[in-house]
């Protein structure tokens, strides 16, 4: 992957070694959590510096406003767009995405990627429902005990094997939907569930939002918190940011590497439990994907595939963006399902052509 | 390439590692061979030989295009999805002719591999994402391209492409020789070959030595997109139908596994074509014996998930990340 090469070491930036930079970002510091950043000091008033700060501000509130934008465009123009049942709809549909996405927001901060969500996201459903049979506890036990621990087989091969993320997360994607299969009776048995105190986890509602929906707030408010607020949070920012420094620090980089991946299975189990329960049932055909929609909402929300920076709103806003886009795709009606994917795809490219253009905006982010 | 690791490995353990990568995959070829000869029914007859051969070919030619790319430090997710766009394509221009319909593939290959090179090396995206873009994208295109739907093919030409012979030997397996030869020779003696793997192995340093390093990349994504096109012609050649939904499914996994199985490091710097070649066999080879002796679809992706993990390892040795 994109290993820094050896001639763009300090010693030949010239920017390097200067005074800090204004701009700097507030997740790179042992600064707890400021959301802005702090007042430029020095050379503030210079055009450069102006421009570089519009773009790390476009950069990290890009998403945000463009979810501001789509959700007014959509909500003058199309009439069933603003009512509270489609809104709930949406809220819903983003939590299962969201709760996936957050384990992706912690991996890609470290540098790496998981492509295996979505297959173990599928065979965290099905686990559920077999676990159903024997009560609500076994419900969630089991995928959280299997999805957990192929995370931890991923983390372990990529951080004691030091063998490239994508890869073993690519074989791992094969490996969860042939287990998948393999129970299933090659995916022809799809088992309903009629425990119904585990089905009330999906089902039900707090507030007028569905518990999915709270399930998905608490755990991204958690999220959020131990990575801005707790010294693992700092040592996965610095893992990524520069994995040579984090080590010889003396950080523990194998450990949290490896939490990561397995922080990223756990969450993607959970919530397949969570859509088994809503669904009524472990269906064997979902989350073919989803890998893609986690990848593309977490760098939407400003994370860099780089690593070393990232928020888990901005993740939470990349989510929203992307359900609130599909919600009016299938209201305008008369598009081919199938353009779901070709807009997904453009739109994840899209949103790395603009945040690379800008981070060449921002000498430091330069490789 | 270094082989100064800073873990402290015997000498033996490199020696056996770094027979395993050079060698490896023809010892595992022959052992499946042998494998198969003892255990599998049926499995010593011409007839038998000359599927799994045709089978291997569009594993083999995408597998090509793959090590090209996995030679300059960058991969091609996007393989697949191309096939799909071939499997889209040829039925809708085969009114106009077999050549329109071909040539409609491969400038479809073209365009997707200029988009992919130009995303990495002009606009600096790295290889994994710039290419999972089109992997997903391009699927979608290709099925809404068909309607989603399966379409026959009826042309006899077209037919015989995917069935015919000549001398014996199957067309495909007469394409995939020629497409290896040719890569053989791109690879080995020709100046683009050698800033390939120089691109591959140094990047920076190639940069400074003043070989167009972008262009060469451009140029290695395209005939990547190009050979993904032309396995998905043959396929669905060889099909009898245009089935864009299923056509190259997965086929960037297959492809990247028989690649570095081949002893190609995805570090970069190293392309082996004779060892792709024979990974691409392994790959289809494997499938073959757990589907002969009724192992169910689900025990095979999990052997294939092992076999990529088990390979990967094995060619980390040489520096791989």
């Amino acid at each position: 992957m994109s290993a820094p090469t050896p001639a763009s070491s300090p010693a030949t930036d010239p920017e390097s070694g200067s005074t800090p930079r204004p701009d700097a970002d507030p997740v790179d510091g042992a600064t707890p959590a400021p959301t802005e950043p702090a007042e430029p000091t020095g050379p503030a008033s210079s055009p450069q510096v102006r421009q570089q700060l519009f773009a790390s501000l476009l950069q990290r509130q890009g998403a945000a406003a463009a979810l501001i934008l789509v959700l007014a465009i959509s909500w003058v123009t199309l009439p069933r767009f603003g009512s509270t049942e489609n809104m709930r709809d949406i809220a819903l549909q983003s939590s299962f995405l969201a709760i996936i996405a957050l384990g992706m927001t912690f991996v890609i901060i470290t540098g790496g990627i998981d492509l295996s969500v979505g297959s173990v996201y599928a065979l965290g459903g099905v686990l559920a429902a077999y676990g159903a049979q024997s009560g609500v506890l076994m419900a969630l036990l089991l995928p959280l005990a299997v999805c957990g621990a192929i995370g931890l087989v991923n983390g372990l091969l990529v951080a004691r094997l030091g063998l490239p993320p994508f890869i073993v997360t690519l074989a791992s994607l094969l490996f969860a939907r042939g287990l998948l299969l393999a129970i299933t009776s090659e995916g022809s048995k799809t088992r309903t569930i009629s425990d119904s105190s585990f089905l009330s986890l999906g089902r039900d509602s707090f507030l007028g939002l569905g518990l999915p929906v709270w399930f998905a707030i608490v755990l991204c408010l958690i999220g959020g918190l131990v990575l801005r607020r707790t010294r693992f949070g700092e040592s996965v920012f610095a893992t990524g940011g520069a994995e040579q420094s984090a080590l010889l620090m003396g950080l523990p980089v194998v450990r949290v590497k490896v939490t990561v991946y397995a922080l990223s299975g756990l969450l993607a189990g959970f919530a397949g439990a969570l859509t088994a329960a809503y669904l009524q049932s472990g269906v064997t055909v979902i989350g073919v994907g989803v890998e893609l929609d986690a990848i593309a909402a977490v760098v939407i929300g400003g994370t860099l595939l780089s690593g070393g920076a990232g928020t888990v709103l901005g993740t939470v806003v990349g989510v929203l963006l992307r359900n609130v886009i599909s919600n009016v795709i299938n209201q305008i009606g008369g598009l081919d399902s199938n353009y779901q994917s070709v807009i997904s795809g453009a739109f994840l490219l899209l949103v790395v052509v603009v945040q690379r253009l800008l981070s060449q905006a921002r000498p430091r982010r330069r490789r | 390439m270094t082989d100064l690791t800073l873990r402290g490995r015997s000498l033996d353990k490199g020696a056996v590692s770094r027979w395993l990568q050079d060698y490896g995959v023809f010892a595992a070829v022959a052992a499946l061979l042998v494998f198969n000869i003892l255990f599998t029914d049926n499995f010593l007859s011409a007839a038998n030989f000359r599927t799994q051969l045709v089978q291997a070919a569009p594993i083999c030619i995408v597998a090509l295009g793959m090590a090209l790319v996995i030679g300059t430090e960058g991969v091609d997710l996007s393989v697949g999805s191309v096939m799909a766009l071939s499997a889209a394509l040829v039925p809708l221009y085969l009114g106009y002719g077999v050549v329109p319909a071909i040539l409609a593939a491969l400038v479809a290959g073209l365009a997707v591999g200029l988009l992919n090179g130009v995303l990495v090396a002009y606009i600096g995206i790295q290889p994994i994402v710039a290419t999972l873009a089109l992997l997903v994208g391009g699927r979608g295109l290709a099925l809404v391209i068909a309607h989603g739907q399966l379409v026959d093919i009826r042309d006899p030409d077209m037919l015989t492409l995917g069935s015919g012979e000549i001398l014996g030997i199957p067309i495909m397996v007469v394409v995939a020789a020629v497409l290896s030869l040719l890569i053989w020779l791109l690879v080995g003696r020709t100046t683009f070959g050698r800033r390939l793997v120089a691109i591959g192995d140094n990047r920076t340093a190639s940069t400074l030595a003043g070989l167009p390093v972008r262009r060469v990349l451009v140029g290695v994504y395209v005939i990547c997109g190009v050979l993904a096109a032309a396995a998905g012609v043959l396929a669905t050649a060889r099909l009898g139908a245009g089935d864009p939904a299923n056509t190259g499914l997965l086929m960037e996994l297959s492809a990247i596994t028989a690649v570095v199985v081949g002893g190609t490091p995805l570090s970069g710097g190293k392309v082996r074509i004779l060892g792709t070649i024979f990974g691409a066999l392994l790959m289809q080879l494997l499938r073959a014996t757990l589907i002969k002796n009724d192992l169910p679809d689900s025990t095979a992706q999990m052997v294939q998930a092992a076999v990529i993990i088990l390979a990967v390892y094995v060619a980390r040795e040489r520096g791989t990340r």
